[in-house]
């Protein structure tokens, strides 16, 4: 049985009296992969949130036991940004402290590896504002790995990507899961990218959660409560697809 | 022909002070400005320069130091909007421009009642212009410590900013009080756009602020070669102001009487940022960084 580095115990969360999350409870263990799924609007950055600490619940309690690493939805960086790739990485190290960010040979050897590691060594020294949308998904998980979390959480990291920048990502991190043993909770509209390689699931819907494993969770009837309306999964050439009566 | 440097130049005191505050602030400016620009706050720091106009102006009419006027508004506009919600970004300019609004109807009043008050039109010039050849060598020490302090302010913060610049999701996941380095940061901006207001006006101190950084940020790419840039940038452009118009006593079409100081400084930084645009396309910069740091590995 592996350890719960994380644990949601029956987590509402309502902002400005709109009801975002009710009765939530999930537990993330150590070293699995796991897809937060759920249309647009569902409450999937709100989830990530809460286990983050940055919203307070309304109900329910949330256990920690990990650091967490987080690469957010998407970065609003303008091209002027005076923060080269290998900047952005040392931030990882100890940005929360104070003063100037002198390097070190220490320092610049642990962020070469670690922009090794993600692939991203090639543009270490271009501006980060500069680069495409899936090369500021690998410095910014190699910013958010380079602190060594036993959890990281990714909000969209596959918006906004083409096909397969968007199916290297999903590899690089299933190889740092496997290697590092770093537990992966990764949100997504479209889970149909996740299906090799997540260990379990938490679909959310209308506020809701359903969690297990893919087999288990990806089914008519579990899919039809949870969005309480009727839903129906397809299965096509080894996508999903899950469609809602019109 | 003139010499480049008219006589009495290195012998004089208000040359001496000139280029000693001068310096200090045009760093403390700099590196500020660099932290302004990333994040995305220069019209507050323009703003924050027009309210310095009416503490300034209503300093002048009690009879006190202008700077204490400047640094007074400065930080009570930075406060209010922190207060009034400067952390969101549309409430950002919001507040801002209300802030704005009523500060230049009371500098208008102010500046009115100076010029009925001294009968010249001194203040006005001094305080939308500034005087750095009236910075008299008691008030030195106050300028220079509060320069330090808001430098030292930024420089102690420059890592959590950065963080934030990135995301502030990030920085407030890793514990980062987002809004009280915020609030920090709008203090330190605010004491550094009262310093340049003295040096080179109220209205103008924006230029000191924002044109150095800008420079640098178009031409340095990490953000600890990014300030030292600036700060040389504003540094230099300070000393050449003040030399040029040292010897602008001796141009035409008035004899006798120095080009204002600010002309000179802000045309010099102008200047320096006009000409990043003639360098070439920063591809080629980064090509050349790959292969020199590349080579060893």
């Amino acid at each position: 049985m592996t350890q719960e580095l994380v644990y949601l115990h029956d987590v509402s969360v309502r902002l400005g009296g709109r009801q975002i999350l009710q009765d939530v409870s999930l537990a993330l263990g150590e070293g699995e992969f796991t897809g937060l799924i759920g249309p647009n609007g569902a409450g999937k950055t709100t989830l990530l949130r809460v286990i983050l600490g940055l919203q307070p619940t309304t109900e329910g309690t949330v256990t920690r036991h990990a650091t967490v690493g987080y690469v957010p939805q998407k970065l609003l960086i303008e091209p002027d940004m005076p923060l080269r790739v290998k900047d952005v990485v040392a931030l990882g190290i100890d940005g929360q402290r104070f003063g100037i960010p002198l390097p070190t040979r220490q320092r610049r050897d642990r962020v070469l590896a670690m922009l090794e590691a993600v692939g991203a060594d090639g543009y270490k020294d271009a501006r980060v504002g500069e680069l495409s949308g899936g090369e500021q998904q690998r410095v910014m998980i190699a910013h958010a790995l380079i602190s060594k979390p036993k959890l990281l959480l990714l909000d969209e990291p596959l918006a906004n990507l083409d096909i397969s920048s968007a199916h290297s990502i999903v590899s690089l991190l299933a190889k740092l899961s496997r290697s590092e043993q770093i537990a992966i909770l990764l949100s997504a509209h479209d889970m149909n990218p996740l299906l090799p390689v997540m260990d379990s699931i938490v679909y959310v819907a209308a506020g809701h959660v359903a969690t297990g494993t893919p087999d288990e969770v990806v089914q008519s009837d579990v899919l039809t409560r949870l969005y309480g309306q009727p839903v129906e999964v397809i299965r096509v050439r080894d996508r999903v697809l899950v469609v809602a009566d019109a | 022909m003139h010499e480049i440097f008219a006589a009495g130049f290195f012998s004089s005191e208000p040359v001496h002070t000139a280029l000693l505050v001068g310096a200090v602030i045009a760093i403390t400016s700099a590196v500020v400005g660099v932290f302004t620009v990333t994040r995305g706050q220069s019209f507050a720091g323009h703003s924050l320069a027009d309210v310095a106009t009416t503490g300034g102006s209503g300093a002048f009419l009690v009879g006190l130091n202008q700077f204490w006027g400047y640094l007074a508004f400065g930080a009570g506009a930075a406060a209010f909007m922190e207060l009034v919600g400067i952390q969101r970004k549309r409430g950002r300019d919001v507040a801002t421009g209300v802030v704005l609004g009523a500060a230049l109807g009371l500098s208008a009043l102010f500046l009115y009642l100076d010029t009925q008050t001294s009968s010249t039109t001194g203040a006005t010039v001094t305080v939308m212009f500034g005087s750095m050849w009236e910075i008299t060598s008691s008030t030195v020490p106050e300028l220079i410590v509060s320069a330090l302090l808001a430098l030292f302010t930024v420089l102690a913060l420059a890592r959590p900013l950065l963080l934030s610049s990135l995301s502030p999701d990030i920085a407030a996941a890793r514990g980062v009080p987002v809004r009280l380095l915020g609030a920090a940061f709008l203090m330190a901006l605010a004491i550094s756009v009262a310093l340049s207001a003295v040096i080179i006006g109220a209205v103008l101190s924006t230029a000191l602020l924002i044109g150095p950084a800008a420079t640098a940020l178009r031409i340095a790419k990490g953000p600890v070669k990014a300030m030292v840039t600036a700060a040389a940038v504003g540094t230099a452009a300070t000393w050449l102001g003040v030399l040029l118009s040292y010897d602008s006593q001796n141009w035409p079409p008035n004899h006798g009487g120095d080009w204002p100081v600010s002309f000179f400084v802000v045309a010099l930084v102008v200047l320096a940022y006009l000409i990043t645009y003639l360098r070439p396309a920063r591809v080629q910069r980064t090509q050349t960084d790959m292969e020199h740091t590349c080579s060893p590995a």
